[in-house]
């Protein structure tokens, strides 16, 4: 079955400009959407799409609006567009802002109507220059042909777009280290509650949104909730971009139905396995997220089918990893980037992400023990559910789901003194 | 050898001053404010972190906080070809150990240092968000150098220029 693409333009065609987009249906659904639809009819149809985050935490879109204060309250209200993109693993937002930049334009515009946002601030990480330059090209095309500004889209309101860029640290795409970023500070994650609805930007309501989420949200305007949810299963709606990278033929992004089967983006999308080899491991959804092993490739990409496999969608960036790699290797690659980008607020997150990394270390170079291997899985547990974000649950996460998953590779390195597969990629 | 003075120059100060409007506060211009420093002197030295500060209306050490947590903004100058390797486990996978070794062996000098003549750095980087296109390699904040081979690290000088 072909799929129905509305996030990527078609191959070959370019849709940066206003006028390319516009030809293609662009701005449509925008304009009836602020003609037509009151702001609760935005939220109550974005609702029943079954929109979910694409960010990582799978969250409603729809029920997140809701949270916001009704307009006309005593401060401005904003959004903050998360375009941190920096779970490795996930490289998705780009294809939009680098291909598609107006339908996240768009999806803002229909954003700040439905929950009255004064502004948006979309924070793009400061390594994507190709993305920023065409993402602000596209905001001044949009502002100079009234679809932002003080008069846009035929209404009198205010709303406008700015363009920010980060400085190459992870934590800033937590939503709260991003909001703190944006102030011009360094990025560490706040305490909720309270949450960004009611203390985001500034000390004012935010609603804080994924690039691809914000992105989903024209199309379901211009074709409907029940459109939407016919796409997927019954609670992961739509289509949705998995970047797959590692050892396949074909790496990239693919748009593609949520619940695509994991088996069928490796084989058929990315063209199988490179060199003929055996496939081994599959970390599903960026870094964070639990690896699965071989067998478990049938799995459905979606909430509910990762979350019975004993993982999770994550952002829906897929690293496949063949037989040729050692496991332990892959893990002290991850824990070295947990290690690094650890805020330090938390203690359990500053000297377990340590931890993680240094008794890998000793494990790959054959000096560790079995004992190493239960004080890994302590140490991750001391790390879950204890700290102001969920970094430091990733960080145990991955680390205990490569020891749990591969445990005899593990085992490996200590009964034979060193790693079994000399011939493995050097972490 | 002693590095030139810096200030703040005019152009930038302009560019600044523009971004300033947008928010509601001032402050938050500030990670733009040393992209554009990072971007003309190549670092952030502290006599133009103390000039920021008196633009946006912060103490020294506000700035000078932000400049040391953010992996992008350098206090002391980096090489004038700031290669930086992503190291993350796409990149790993596709070989960026034989890369970073490559360029060790090439230019002489390790990780996080740069040339006697200040021509080139070299850093370790986590994912650069062009996982598909390993082994990415970024100069300068400059457009991605995508698909580096580990075995053609002299065809990645070149590039690099
Ligand atoms: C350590 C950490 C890093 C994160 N990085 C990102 C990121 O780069 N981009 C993103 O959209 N969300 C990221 N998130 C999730 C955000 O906190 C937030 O849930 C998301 O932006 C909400 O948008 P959504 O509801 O549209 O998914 C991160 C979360 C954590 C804990
Ligand atoms: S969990 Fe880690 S990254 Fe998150 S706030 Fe605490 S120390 Fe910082
Ligand atoms: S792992 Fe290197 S760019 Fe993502």
């Amino acid at each position: 079955m072909a799929v129905e693409r509305y996030l990527l333009p078609p191959d070959g065609a370019d849709w940066r400009s206003l006028d390319a987009y516009r030809r293609a249906g662009g701005y449509e659904a925008a304009q009836r959407a602020l003609q037509g639809l009151a702001p609760e009819a935005v939220i109550e149809e974005v609702k029943a799409s079954g929109l979910r985050g694409r960010g990582g935490a799978g969250f409603s879109t729809g029920q997140k609006w809701s949270f916001m204060p009704k307009p006309g309250g005593p401060k401005p209200t904003f959004i903050a567009c998360n375009g941190d993109e920096s779970e490795p693993g996930t490289f998705k937002d780009r294809q939009i802002v680098e291909r598609n930049p107006h339908l996240l334009v768009e999806g803002l515009i229909i954003t700040a109507h439905a929950i009255g946002a004064r502004a948006a601030y979309v924070y793009l990480r400061g390594e994507y220059v190709t993305g920023f330059r065409t993402l602000v090209t596209a905001v001044d095309e949009a502002r100079a042909a009234g679809l932002l500004g003080s008069r846009h889209c035929g209404i009198e309101r205010e709303f406008d777009v700015h363009v920010m860029r980060g400085a190459g640290a992870y934590i800033c795409g937590e939503e709260t280290g991003m909001i703190e970023s944006a102030e011009g500070k360094k990025g560490q994650p706040r305490k909720r509650p309270p949450f960004p609805a009611v203390y985001g930007l500034w000390g004012c309501p935010t609603t804080v949104n994924n690039v691809e989420t914000i992105s989903q949200v024209p199309a379901i305007i211009r074709k409907g909730a029940a459109w939407f949810k016919s796409i997927g299963t019954p609670t992961s709606t739509g289509n949705t971009l998995y970047g797959i990278s590692g050892h396949v033929n074909r790496p990239g992004v693919y748009e593609l139905p949520l619940g695509t089967p994991l088996r069928e983006i490796i084989e058929v999308h990315a063209g199988g396995v490179r060199n003929g080899k055996r496939l081994k491991a599959i970390i599903p959804g960026g870094v964070s997220m639990p690896v699965l092993s071989a067998e478990q490739v049938d799995v459905r990409m979606d909430h509910e089918s990762l979350k019975q496999a004993g993982t999770l969608l994550g952002t829906g960036g897929i690293v496949v990893i063949d037989e040729t790699a050692c496991m332990v290797r892959a893990a002290i690659v991850i824990a070295r980037f947990f290690r690094h980008e650890s805020c330090g607020q938390c203690t359990q997150c500053r000297e377990g992400t340590a931890w993680l990394y240094k008794l890998l270390r000793r494990i790959e170079s054959g000096q560790g023990s079995l004992a190493d291997l239960e004080t890994i899985d302590q140490v991750g547990g001391y790390m879950e559910g204890q700290t102001i974000c969920a970094l430091s649950d990733a960080a145990a996460w991955a680390a205990t789901g490569f020891l749990r998953r591969f445990r005899s590779e593990f085992e490996a390195h200590v009964h034979g003194k060193g790693c079994p597969l000399p011939e493995s990629f050097e972490p | 050898m002693s590095e030139p003075s810096h200030t703040l120059s005019d152009s930038v100060k302009q560019a600044i001053l523009a971004e300033v409007p947008k928010y509601p506060e001032p402050r938050s211009a500030l990670l733009m404010a040393l992209h554009f420093v990072q971007a003309e002197i190549g670092h952030v030295p502290l006599a133009v972190q103390r000039e920021i500060a008196a633009l946006l209306g912060l103490r020294p050490i506000e700035v000078r906080e932000v400049v040391t947590f953010y992996p992008m903004y350098h206090e002391h100058p980096v090489g004038k070809r700031n290669i930086q390797v992503c190291v993350n486990i796409a990149c790993a996978l596709a070989g960026a150990r034989k890369v970073v070794r490559g360029l060790e062996e090439r230019l002489g000098v390790r990780v996080g240092e740069r040339t006697p003549d200040g021509a080139y750095s070299i850093e370790e980087v986590q994912c650069l968000g062009s996982c598909g296109t390993a082994v990415c390699v970024q100069v300068n904040n400059e457009p991605f150098i995508e698909n580096v081979r580990p075995d053609r690290v002299d065809d990645l000088l070149r590039t690099v220029g």
